[in-house]
């Protein structure tokens, strides 16, 4: 924890759990996606589904999906700039008691026709937690540099991937594999300590049963 | 390295060096941070030009808050003292001013620095900038002073917590006043050991403050929990500066918010189901958000 954790971060108001972090939620679809998104369907649970409008959530998350930042003034005029950019969506409320009090699930259809949808919560202080891609579960915070390797479950295919970081001088922080079931997708979650440049990228996505490499810069 | 886990750490480190809290705290972090000091002062630069945009871009009399409803109260403030009409003075009014506008700021969708939070973002913009201007304080200095500000609540968050959700407001506006009290002090040339207690006084006098806001949004009581804050810390800031001390030690202090914090139940840390948000107004302005998905 340093002094810029207790003040900071720069952002549009009102609430860093319910603007600052949708904003974020909405930037990790379109950084996942890799391309601009036509279309997004918005599901918002808990306290997000009971007051979005007031916190400014639907802004936050629109502008997210538009690529903004937390302290980008277009967060306030979102919706127009979405209108005009050609990205439709929907908001829908879920009233589900059992999952985290700030949490929305976004399915998007990129420029290309490429799906994804994902889950995350808010966890305060403009943080997020990445819960589900796909329909596989995970669990990141963006908080670190993040390789998203989305692979078939398969023996060796791990070490081919940390044998790329190895040679490129990148230090893990973290690694997770998640698996919906035996012999089926799998996504590799791994956090690293430095930058990840695209030739990474490149060479993980050649090697045997991956599927796709994504990089996620901490943000 | 410093661990910030309590003040007394901090005002020992200080009073054996001779130096202010801020210095000790600036070394410290630009080692922790692998940058220069120079670096981390152009980092605090810009926190603090937001802050003072945030309390600048809310002066006016037209603010609408994200949720449809219509703000000025700041500007309603300054008229009336530009106009004459303050009780409490134009220094600490021009602190109620700022406090207003900042949070304004922030309900209405504008820029702001969270200082912890955004929702108690009035506070140290309002105390700081103030004293810059009544005094004719040089902007390093005011600079400085927030890497106190900083330090202390470092230390509420180690030892308690910044989150209203977890603390009630008083983790969120009562920190926000705790260092907004430790940086005037400062910036008044007051010992490490007065920013200690202006601390202390600060947090003892919110000490179980619930959070309640209506509806769940960051109006109502926020935006006038900001000013009370900010008068708050200037009130710990003349005391202690008088050479008052606080009996019950800061870190003390800071161990009882946690323990009160705990004891306050759920429906009054941000959930919006207790307090002003169940009063008979409150629950009205939650329905009329309510149907139109928070208004807008």
């Amino acid at each position: 924890m340093n002094v810029f954790d207790v003040l900071g971060p720069i952002m549009i108001g009102p609430s860093s759990s319910h603007t600052a972090g949708a904003v974020r939620i909405g930037r990790i679809v379109k950084i996942l996606i890799g391309e601009n998104i036509k279309e997004a369907n918005i599901i918002f649970y808990g306290s997000f589904a009971a007051a979005y409008k007031g916190h400014g959530t639907d802004k936050g998350i629109i502008a997210g999906l538009l690529g903004y930042d937390v302290a980008d003034a277009e967060i306030r005029d979102s919706i127009n700039i979405a209108r005009k950019r050609g990205l439709s969506f929907s908001f829908g409320k879920s009233f589900d008691d059992s999952t985290h009090p700030n949490m929305a699930s976004i399915s998007a259809v990129g420029k290309s026709g490429k799906k994804i949808s994902i889950t995350a919560a808010s966890t305060g202080g403009g943080n997020i937690l990445v819960s589900n891609i796909n329909g596989i579960e995970v669990e990141f915070s963006c908080q670190y540099h993040t390789l998203i390797v989305p692979h078939r479950d398969q023996p060796g295919a791990i070490s081919l991937v940390t044998h790329i970081l190895a040679a490129h001088n990148i230090n893990i922080a973290s690694m997770k594999v998640f698996r919906k079931e035996k012999k089926g997708n799998a996504i590799m979650v791994i956090e690293t300590d430095q930058e990840l440049d695209n030739e990474i990228s490149r060479e993980v996505r050649k090697l045997p049963g991956i599927i796709d490499c994504i990089i996620v810069y901490a943000f | 390295m410093i661990f910030y886990h309590s003040i007394s750490e901090l005002v020992n480190r200080a009073n054996c060096k001779s130096k202010c809290i801020s210095d000790i705290v600036i070394e410290d972090q630009a080692e922790q941070m692998e940058k220069s000091v120079e670096d981390i002062f152009e980092d605090m630069e810009k926190l603090f030009k937001v802050m003072e945009e945030s309390v600048e871009s809310c002066l006016k009399p037209d603010v609408k808050y994200a949720s449809g409803r219509a703000g000025g109260e700041a500007y309603r403030l300054k008229k009336a003292s530009d106009g004459g009409k303050t009780l409490a003075g134009p220094m600490l009014n021009s602190v109620l001013v700022k406090a207003l506008a900042a949070a304004e700021s922030n309900a209405s969708m504008g820029k702001i620095v969270a200082a912890p939070t955004a929702g108690s973002c009035g506070i140290l913009p309002a105390v700081t900038i103030t004293i810059m201007e009544e005094y004719k304080i040089n902007r390093k200095k005011v600079l400085k002073s927030l890497f106190s500000a900083a330090a202390i609540g470092m230390v509420i968050s180690n030892r308690a917590s910044l989150s209203g959700a977890q603390g009630g407001c008083q983790a969120e506006c009562g920190a926000a006043s705790a260092m907004a009290a430790g940086a005037a002090v400062e910036l008044l040339d007051g010992t490490p050991d007065m920013i200690s207690h202006a601390c202390a006084i600060a947090l003892k006098a919110v000490l179980g403050l619930v959070c309640d806001p209506v509806a769940g949004l960051v109006e109502v009581p926020c935006i006038k929990r900001n000013a009370s804050g900010a008068a708050n810390a200037i009130v710990a800031a003349e005391l202690a500066l008088a050479g008052i001390n606080s009996a019950i030690p800061a870190d003390e202090v800071i161990d009882a918010m946690k323990s009160v914090g705990n004891m306050i139940p759920s429906c009054l840390k941000e959930t919006g189901e207790g307090g002003l948000a169940m009063t008979k107004t409150g629950r009205t302005l939650y329905g009329h958000l309510k149907q139109c998905g928070g208004s807008n």
